[in-house]
């Protein structure tokens, strides 16, 4: 597997947003795409995942995952697609299930829908329940009775059932209280350890992307301004403003206090 | 300055805050309080400045007896003791100029005389780190970090003893936080204020507090120092809580050294509310509530605060 982005463009009418010149992402890898509000960092996910098109947006450029051109993609040819090869997890996980069906309806649904029997979609459904440590019970429940952690793991375990081999994560930590966060990074470390997953990982959050990425790519005003392996890149960054973002990180066990 | 004793707040079957005694000194000084959602950090804010009724309970400010007073005494209360919001968007009118919005401040409490307003607002805007024209724009001309700088100039408009400041930083960008997080604590020794600061940022907290009570459930289970609690906890849920902060230049992701999800708070669990999630739970957590008392400089409820410090103390041994 391989996903590359060229020369990569959003434009919202006469606004561009997005100005990616390169992307790479390959198998068992995690990029984490970094920026602050505004950055461009989720509409360069969204158009890789071909839902700028939808929201209004041109795309112009390449995106290419095994030499196919995703940007040129059909509507039904991107159903073959999306799910199953590239999966997509957000923010809010409990907004991003449909509030009136069961969890599991439209998990075993899916499944399906890319090619598995019935009874098949809900054996490897459970199992996936089962790969992120929760009960299959849960898919009985509706969204609205699951937790924000809950609901980000079977979004996790979505993936894993549909044996994506892209998975696009947008903030999937940011609403989520700090021990939560620790369990589904865990999950999404384990993704890529056990199922060979490549996850692009969009954050706000340094620390997190120090600690979970292999690379990282730091986006200012749709243009990536620094890049490369993230320890190399957050200990010794060479551009002003990823020192900046760095410097405004606060830091337990180092108060640079007003009451010092 | 600020007491606040057995406070008991319930939103229908969900004790939101049970039993919390906290107290805030004389500016300057930082109190924070932190912990997950659904904690009662907010609630105990908005009790504070009576957004919520409490079920039972007393606040004090100097003497004053909070939830009883009336007429002058409620109105110079509600003067003395501002709050700031999370998200700057929901206290500010989209159609109101932000001359007009700290104006309407200035005027509710007859602040200053209406020939002295315009030079207030320059000077409120200047204290926050805004310009005199700032005053003419609505709050979608300026950026997040702008809008909380306004929030923050009408509440100082009022000259209040005491900020309520719950999550002010969370909706900002890192670099925007910081220089907000600056202002607060310039602001703080300017003008001797005192805040009660309410984060899930254990790291802001560390920053801007003197003083810390972490929450679980409603109830405050350990409180102390910011310092020493955020730097050395006792009690195992703020131990969990700070093993879970993510920090640069680490390895992630760290194993977990507790089940994530949360009780449901209209039944909590018996005994100590944190065992089924505490990897240091034995029969006597599951029965017997523990209550605050002093543990290595600091209170903590919990049975094995004593183990946990020690365990700590030794883990810490092993790495040196």
């Amino acid at each position: 597997m391989k996903l590359e982005v060229r020369d990569l463009g959003v434009w919202f009418a006469d606004r561009r947003v997005v100005e990616v010149d390169s992307l790479e992402l390959d198998r068992g890898e995690t990029l984490g795409l970094v920026g602050e509000t505004g950055s461009g960092k989720s509409m360069t996910a969204y158009a890789i995942a071909g839902l700028a098109p939808g929201m209004g947006a041109r795309v112009e450029g390449s995106v290419q995952l095994d030499g196919r051109e995703l940007t040129t993609l059909s509507q039904g040819a991107w159903r073959d697609i999306r799910g199953r090869r590239i999966a997509m997890i957000f923010q809010a996980p409990i907004s991003s299930l449909n509030p009136v069906f069961r969890t599991g309806d439209v998990f075993t649904r899916a499944l399906q829908l890319h090619g598995a029997s019935k009874a098949e979609a809900r054996t490897r459904a459970a199992e996936a329940m089962r790969s992120v440590s929760l009960s299959p019970d849960l898919l009985r429940r509706y969204p609205h009775q699951l937790s924000g952690g809950q609901a980000q793991r079977i979004a996790i375990a979505q993936a894993i059932a549909l044996r994506a081999e892209v998975l696009i994560a947008d903030e999937p930590t940011s609403a989520l209280d700090v021990t939560v966060q620790a369990e589904i990074l865990e999950q999404l470390q384990k993704l890529r350890t056990e199922e060979g997953i490549a996850t692009l990982f969009i954050s706000h959050d340094l620390a997190v992307v120090s600690g979970l990425c292999d690379r990282v790519a730091i986006m200012r005003d749709g243009r990536i301004v620094e890049r490369g392996p993230v320890r190399e890149t957050l200990t010794s960054p060479q551009h002003a403003y990823t020192r900046e973002l760095l410097a405004a990180v606060p830091r337990l066990g180092e108060a640079g206090s007003a009451h010092a | 300055m600020l007491e606040v004793r057995d406070l008991v707040v319930r939103y229908g079957p969900v004790v939101a805050v049970d039993g919390v005694s906290l107290s805030v000194p004389k500016g300057p000084a930082g109190f924070g309080l932190v912990g997950e959602s659904g904690s009662g950090k907010t609630t105990i804010g908005r009790a504070i400045v009576k957004l919520v009724e409490p079920e039972s309970g007393s606040i004090e400010l100097d003497g004053l007896d909070v939830l009883g007073a009336r007429g002058g005494d409620l109105k110079r209360y509600r003067k003395g003791v501002q709050i700031i919001f999370q998200d700057p968007d929901s206290t500010l009118d989209p159609r109101m100029r932000v001359r007009g919005a700290i104006t309407e401040v200035l005027r509710a409490h007859g602040a200053v005389p209406r020939a002295g307003e315009a030079a207030r607002v320059t000077e409120l805007l200047e204290q926050v780190g805004l310009q005199a024209d700032h005053a003419d724009r609505l709050p979608h001309q300026l950026s997040g970090g702008q809008r909380q700088r306004v929030s923050i100039a009408r509440a100082l408009a009022v000259e209040p003893e005491l900020l309520v400041l719950d999550e002010p930083t969370s909706a900002l960008d890192v670099t925007v936080q910081a220089r907000v997080l600056e202002l607060i604590a310039r602001l703080r020794e300017e003008r001797s204020l005192a805040y009660l600061l309410i984060s899930h940022n254990l790291a802001v907290v560390e920053q801007l507090c003197e003083q810390v009570a972490v929450l679980y459930l409603g109830r405050i289970v350990e409180q102390g120092a910011a310092a020493l609690v955020l730097s050395q906890p006792a009690h195992p849920y703020s131990r969990a809580l700070r093993a879970a902060v993510p920090e640069l230049s680490e390895q992630l992701p760290r194993p977990a050294t507790t089940r994530a999800d949360p009780p449901d708070p209209a039944s909590p669990p018996s005994g100590c509310p944190f065992h089924p999630r505490c990897p240091l739970a034995i029969d006597r957590c599951r029965q017997e509530e523990p209550q605050l008392r002093e543990v290595a400089g600091r209170m903590a409820a919990c049975h094995r605060a004593e183990d946990a410090v020690r365990g700590q103390s030794e883990a810490s041994d092993q790495r040196s």
